[in-house]
């Protein structure tokens, strides 16, 4: 189960430069990564970003470049998950990869509004509006991918196989 | 049931008969590939998966080309963790600067991707290999990790759009003008997850730069891969580079797919995509009150001869607008080289243009070649994204080089009729 955590609204077509601009791609640094997060989409995101709180975003969430750095950047920054119409390929599965929990539903894309306080039900896929009093519906991930995700991603999960 | 190129190569590199869309498989990959930006995290993934060297030092290539020659002391750290990296695993095909060209313009020059391949690489734009026939894809850094230890990667199967192309091209239009009509026709998510096809008479007819330009941008379309199956131009192209055997794979009369598109060419003119997405294009005509304040040539989508040669036959004898910087950037260290030759470089130089070593630079915003707020560049690149070239307030237009090389001239998009 994902915690209570605060909506921060996004348009369709969010690219990987908006997610984490280029120019600071010279480090792969998480924490260093964090501070540029969303920047140049809102570039008081990275300050107003709180610990917990979940990015809400239109279709193709993640377009663009295949840089891991975004959803790197997006976990450091502290977002407890992503929620899209419908995401880009390359994103889709490096957020998975690195262990950044993302639920695909047009519906919550839609109806969710900034600063909706929401929950998210990792196992069902539930989606709670606590403000609106609505739920929406995403496709829940089957087990080996929320152990994969809790694990931290795939490395940890594959070493964590190993040691078993 | 008949199977597209896609499918028949995933079937073949996956062990299998047959494969169908949708289908999740592990695949043998023939070539990995990583740049100075996304190897360092793989590098960084790399020991926790218990492999002391890497599957094969001859399937890896390692090329520091996005901020390269190094912009700064934290890019030339990076640099070094992957040289590091492939000193340590011998890597073959690691290109150090004088060697080093744009990763894509790079490897299919030295015959590294081969038809009927099986490819993946740290860079969305790997997909550029379509163009010899080769399934080709970009994955991220812990993809490429998991790949570097054990030569296989899963992909789900994707379901195939074929684009079938007729008629002759208009004056001025090249690959890249195909490429953007179709995006601007499906959307920067229009082939999302899918593999996008290119057949027909007009691909037929179109120089392999012209190929690798359109497979380039089929990621912008949001593809998973492009491809073009393999035709008398490729097998000559190839078989001038090629040192292993490859294997040619066409698709089935049969082959099923999601959605065919029928694209009568001639009606294409020189495109234009404005800001921020590559799909809002439009025709150059519509475009040119735009005035500029750089015009750039090259990046893995134009950075190869032909585009030189063709930018540089609009330029000959004529002067760069006193208001525009004009930066060019070969592909590839045989790319300047045969440029030079030509006369292509001194035509360029002669004109106006600074002319730099490969490196992507300014199509990512890295270094040579920076946005201020509020400027505007007409560029060959692939993706005008807010920011891409620098301030967040600053603006992309893409376009093919002839029209960049007329608009360096009249410092406004301008096509290449004006300065006739």
């Amino acid at each position: 189960m994902i915690g209570q955590g605060k909506a921060w609204k996004f348009g369709n077509d969010v690219d990987t430069d908006l997610i984490i601009p280029a120019r600071y791609l010279n480090t792969s640094e998480p924490s260093a990564l964090a501070q540029h997060c969303m920047e140049d989409a809102d570039p008081t995101f990275p300050n107003k970003v709180g610990e917990g709180d979940i990015i809400v975003a239109g279709k193709n969430f993640g377009c663009g470049s295949s840089r891991e750095h975004a959803p790197i950047a997006i976990k450091a920054a502290g977002v407890a998950c992503v929620i899209a119409g419908s995401f880009a390929r390359i994103f889709y599965r490096n957020a998975l990869n690195i262990g950044l929990p993302i639920f695909e539903s047009p519906e919550a894309a839609e109806k969710i509004q900034e600063g909706d306080l929401l929950e998210v039900n990792e196992a069902s896929g539930q989606i709670t509006n606590l403000t609106r009093k609505e739920t929406y519906q995403a496709v829940p991930f089957p087990p080996f991918m929320q152990e994969l995700i809790k694990a931290g991603g795939l490395v940890a999960y594959v070493a964590g196989k190993g040691e078993q | 049931m008949g199977m597209t190129i896609t499918e028949k190569i995933l079937a073949a590199h996956a062990g299998l008969e047959e494969v169908v869309s949708g289908q999740l498989i592990n695949a043998k990959l023939d070539m990995v590939l990583a740049n100075d930006v996304t190897a360092p995290v793989s590098i960084r993934e790399f020991p926790k998966l218990g492999k002391a060297s890497v599957f094969d030092k001859s399937k890896v290539a390692l090329v520091p080309d996005h901020f390269a020659p190094n912009k700064d002391i934290q890019s030339a750290e990076q640099t070094k963790i992957m040289r590091d990296f492939a000193r340590k695993h011998e890597i073959e095909n690691y290109f150090e600067i004088g060697q080093m060209g744009i990763e894509h313009c790079l490897l299919p020059e030295q015959g590294l991707t081969l038809p009927g391949d099986c490819i993946i690489g740290a860079d969305s734009h790997t997909c550029t290999y379509g163009a010899v026939g080769a399934f080709a894809t970009g994955v991220g850094s812990t993809d490429l990790a998991a790949a570097l230890a054990t030569g296989q990667a899963w992909f789900r199967v994707p379901e195939s759009l074929k684009f079938h192309l007729f008629g002759d091209l208009q004056a001025w239009v090249g690959g890249k003008d195909l490429i953007l009509y179709i995006i601007g026709k499906i959307g920067v998510d229009g082939a999302r997850y899918q593999a996008m096809e290119f057949t027909g008479e007009t691909i037929t007819n179109l120089s392999m730069d012209n190929r690798f330009t359109i497979c380039n941008m089929a990621i912008e379309a949001g593809a998973k891969n492009g491809i073009i199956a393999p035709d008398a131009k490729t097998l000559e192209y190839v078989n001038a580079r090629a040192k292993r055997d490859y294997k040619v794979y066409q698709s089935d009369a049969n082959a099923k797919y999601l959605q065919v598109f029928e694209i009568d060419a001639a009606t294409i003119e020189p495109q234009i995509a404005f800001p921020h997405l590559p799909e809002n294009t439009r025709s150059v005509k519509e475009a040119t009150h735009v005035k500029l304040d750089q015009v750039v040539i090259g990046s893995c989508t134009n950075g190869r001869l032909e585009d030189l040669r063709a930018a540089a036959n609009v330029l000959k004898g004529k002067k760069v607008h006193r208001e525009i910087r004009l930066l060019v950037f070969p592909g590839t260290q045989q790319i300047y080289r045969n440029a030079l030759a030509e006369g292509i470089i001194d035509a360029l130089v002669e004109a106006g243009a600074a002319v730099s070593t490969p490196t992507c630079g300014p199509c990512l915003g890295g270094h040579m070649g920076i946005l201020a707020k509020g400027e505007r560049a007409l560029a060959t690149t692939n993706r005008n994204f807010v920011g891409r070239m620098g301030h967040p307030e600053s603006e992309v237009y893409l376009s093919n080089p002839v029209v960049a090389a007329a608009s360096a001239i009249l410092g406004r998009i301008a096509s290449p009729e004006e300065v006739r």
